[in-house]
């Protein structure tokens, strides 16, 4: 659904389902480059078994207009903002990379709010190598091919996504050849200087897990494990033979990981 | 497979889309002749319906053995993703049917494959589609023939029966200008010697039977999506950016920013129309796929050699090869498809229509019959077989004299190739 925020036209997918604030609120945040399809079967699986799902588009990225934000604390601070314009009172935020660490910050700016959290691929510090945030500068091209080539475990994904035949590989590749031109360089430098992860993970309140991918090369499941070990009553699921795509590289692994922490629409997180 | 750079594309033509399979260890393909496949429950069953969760129902729509194959296309092209279809034909007819309905209007190259041109010529008219042929080499062409319900443009990388190359750079530029993908049928060419996706065309198709088969045993095709075209942008594709009431209401374009046209293409295209690929042959065309760049070497190596020895033969007028600098296309060739022109040409027999008639009789290792893309060499001769009905100016008209010949260059030793068509050119000549 378009929505409009701060006079910019917002882009949230909800899953094929009309969006109900009455029901519980999973919010979906996608990491650097990306957009909300990186969720596309989770949210719509959601969203089809009671849930309302909000997989928002970032400033400047996917459908969403305006200028990529170049701090995880302002990105934070418009999705409460946009959540708040919805009516959304309270969430489970999921987040991936970039968007777990959005999803972090949300939760300890507006605590009330954040319910849940779900961190998809995370590490803090979330630091960006020197090359490869020289190239998303200079050869957004090689940035690209670098991302992928370190984001997935293998070619082969079965049975694919959204479904058999598709090429996630390539798909991802695609995918962050459709952002603006810059948005890259200002999501890895927003990682970069991100600095409050780990006071934020310890002021967490609310139930979280970390689903983390044996063979994440981006943000290796060594320096996940590090952050949930800063949050109390923090759950670890390790995706075995997955790279840093975990929604897309093995899909129906992340969705149940996510059913079995969110239960039924009706409880409490 | 561990992913740790860029794999090359012989690595891809052997294992893209492959793992060893996960109950057997099985390290080939298995072969999964099912038609459908067990649900875990019935939540399960519903996801997999509501594309909540990815997986198998029922082969029509996707079948395990296919979709290695179809990922193994979709990686050496470059594409977001495949669907492979029962033959050549059902995957131009899927790519169009998805994206053109009554009333809609295509441009299309006069140099195309006559199946081709029989489904837009006549088929699809029958259906409302209508389709202005253009010359592929006239860019200008191509630009005044779009009108406003103009849906998609369409050639061949090598046209039918000259080899016209098709400038895919400018014509895609022509397409995107007016917010239209290209669509190219690479079937001669296949992603050894060309990669269309990645030269501007949008969506690329085979006819798997041909050079990606390699072996003249199975029939099959395959549509790849380069998933670059942008369907919203355009504004033309209510298909893709609209809700579909015949799939749950759902918006392609919302599911998948980079492959709503692959989303619906299978959703209601294999669904609707049918026109499946079978796991066996599947299997097949994977066999072929696997040493798909060493045959298609020496399938050019030896075109080359022969072309060289028809240009000069006295009893030629013409050979119609892009390989060879005579050829109006060579230099577009030379940089489209730098490791060669395919293995698929024609030559004019100098005489009449009984001379070419007694040429293919006299061949004894080419293979008198209507394919291309055989490792055994074929030929035919279309003023007796696929055009007899047509008079010499009707041939002409047709770009196809008396004695012109197709060949298909197969992968025997080109020395003994090259003394069947000398032996040939002796009896023919002999009136």
């Amino acid at each position: 659904m378009k929505h409009h925020l701060n006079g910019d036209s917002v882009y949230v997918y909800t899953g094929g389902k009309p969006f109900d604030r009455q029901r519980r609120v999973v919010v979906f945040v996608h990491g650097a480059q990306a957009d909300h399809s990186i969720w596309c079967l989770q949210s719509r699986y959601l969203a089809h078994h009671g849930f309302a799902v909000l997989a928002v588009d970032l400033p400047g990225h996917g459908a969403s207009a305006g200028t990529p934000l170049t701090k995880v604390t302002d990105m934070a601070s418009w999705l409460l903002n946009l959540l708040r314009s919805l009516q959304v009172s309270a969430a489970t935020l999921v987040g991936h990379s970039m968007g777990s660490l959005i999803a972090l910050e949300a939760s300890g700016q507006a605590p009330a709010m954040v319910t849940g959290l779900v961190l998809v691929g995370t590490a803090f510090p979330m630091r960006v190598s020197d090359t490869l945030l020289q190239a998303a500068q200079t050869d957004e091209a090689k940035a690209f091919d670098m991302i992928n080539s370190w984001s997935h475990s293998s070619l082969t994904h079965h049975p694919g996504c959204p479904g058999p035949g598709f090429s996630v590989f390539v798909q991802q590749r695609r995918l962050m050849e459709r952002q603006q031109k810059g948005a890259l360089y200002n999501d890895f430098a927003a990682c970069n200087v991100y600095a409050d992860g780990f006071a934020r993970a310890e002021a967490v309140q609310c139930p979280t897990l970390l689903i983390l991918g044996s063979n994440d090369m981006m943000t290796p499941a060594k320096a996940g494990r590090a952050l949930a070990a800063k949050i109390h009553h923090s759950t670890v699921v390790e995706i075995a033979h997955c790279g840093h795509s975990q929604s897309t590289e093995r899909p129906d692994a992340v969705l149940g990981a996510l059913k079995t922490f969110l239960g039924k629409p009706t409880s409490t997180h | 497979m561990s992913q740790r750079d860029f794999y090359g594309f012989d690595t891809l033509s052997v294992h893209a889309g492959a793992v060893p399979d996960s109950h057997t260890g099985a390290r080939a393909t298995p072969i999964y002749l099912s038609t459908a496949f067990v649900f875990q429950d019935s939540d399960h069953a519903a996801a997999l319906f509501n594309m909540e969760q990815a997986g198998h129902v029922y082969s029509r729509i996707s079948n395990p053995t296919v979709a290695v194959l179809e990922e193994r296309i979709a990686a050496l092209e470059s594409g977001v993703g495949a669907i492979a279809t029962a033959s050549g034909q059902a995957a131009l007819h899927l790519a169009i049917a998805t994206i053109a309905g009554a009333g809609s209007h295509i441009v299309a190259s006069t140099a195309l494959y006559g199946g081709s041109h029989n489904l837009l010529h006549y088929t699809l008219r029958r259906f409302g589609i209508e389709t202005s042929f253009v010359d592929p080499r006239n860019l200008d062409a191509w630009r005044a023939a779009i009108r406003p319900n103009t849906r998609l443009l369409f050639g061949e990388t090598l046209g039918n029966p000259g080899l016209d190359v098709l400038d895919i750079p400018n014509v895609a530029a022509i397409a995107h200008a007016q917010g239209l993908p290209l669509l190219v049928d690479s079937t001669f060419t296949t992603p050894y010697l060309i990669k269309p996706a990645d030269l501007g065309a949008d969506l690329v198709y085979h006819s798997a039977t041909k050079f990606l088969c390699g072996h003249g045993t199975v029939l099959g095709g395959l549509v790849v999506d380069s998933g670059r075209f942008d369907w919203i942008k355009s504004g033309r594709f209510p298909e893709l950016t609209e809700p579909y009431e015949g799939f749950h209401g759902m918006v392609f374009a919302e599911e998948s920013t980079v492959a709503p046209f692959l989303l619906r293409a299978r959703r209601e295209g294999l669904r609707d129309f049918g026109a499946c690929l079978s796991p066996m042959n599947a299997f097949q065309i994977l066999q072929g796929v696997e040493t798909l760049s060493i045959r298609m070497e020496r399938h050019v190596a030896n075109a080359q050699k022969i072309s060289l020895y028809l240009h000069s033969h006295d009893s030629v007028s013409k050979v119609s090869y892009p390989g060879l600098p005579s050829h109006p296309d060579h230099a577009l060739a030379n940089r489209l498809m730098p490791r060669g022109c395919g293995a698929v040409f024609s030559f004019d027999l100098k005489g009449d229509r009984a001379a070419g008639r007694r040429f293919v009789e006299a061949l004894q290792i080419f293979s008198h019959l209507a394919n291309v893309g055989d490792a055994r060499s074929l030929v035919i001769h279309p003023a007796s077989t696929t055009h007899f009905r047509m008079d010499g100016a009707a041939l002409a008209a047709a770009g196809i004299g008396e004695g012109t010949l197709r060949l298909s260059i197969g992968l025997e030793n080109a020395d003994d190739l090259i003394a069947d068509l000398g032996r040939a050119f002796k009896v023919a000549a002999k009136a």
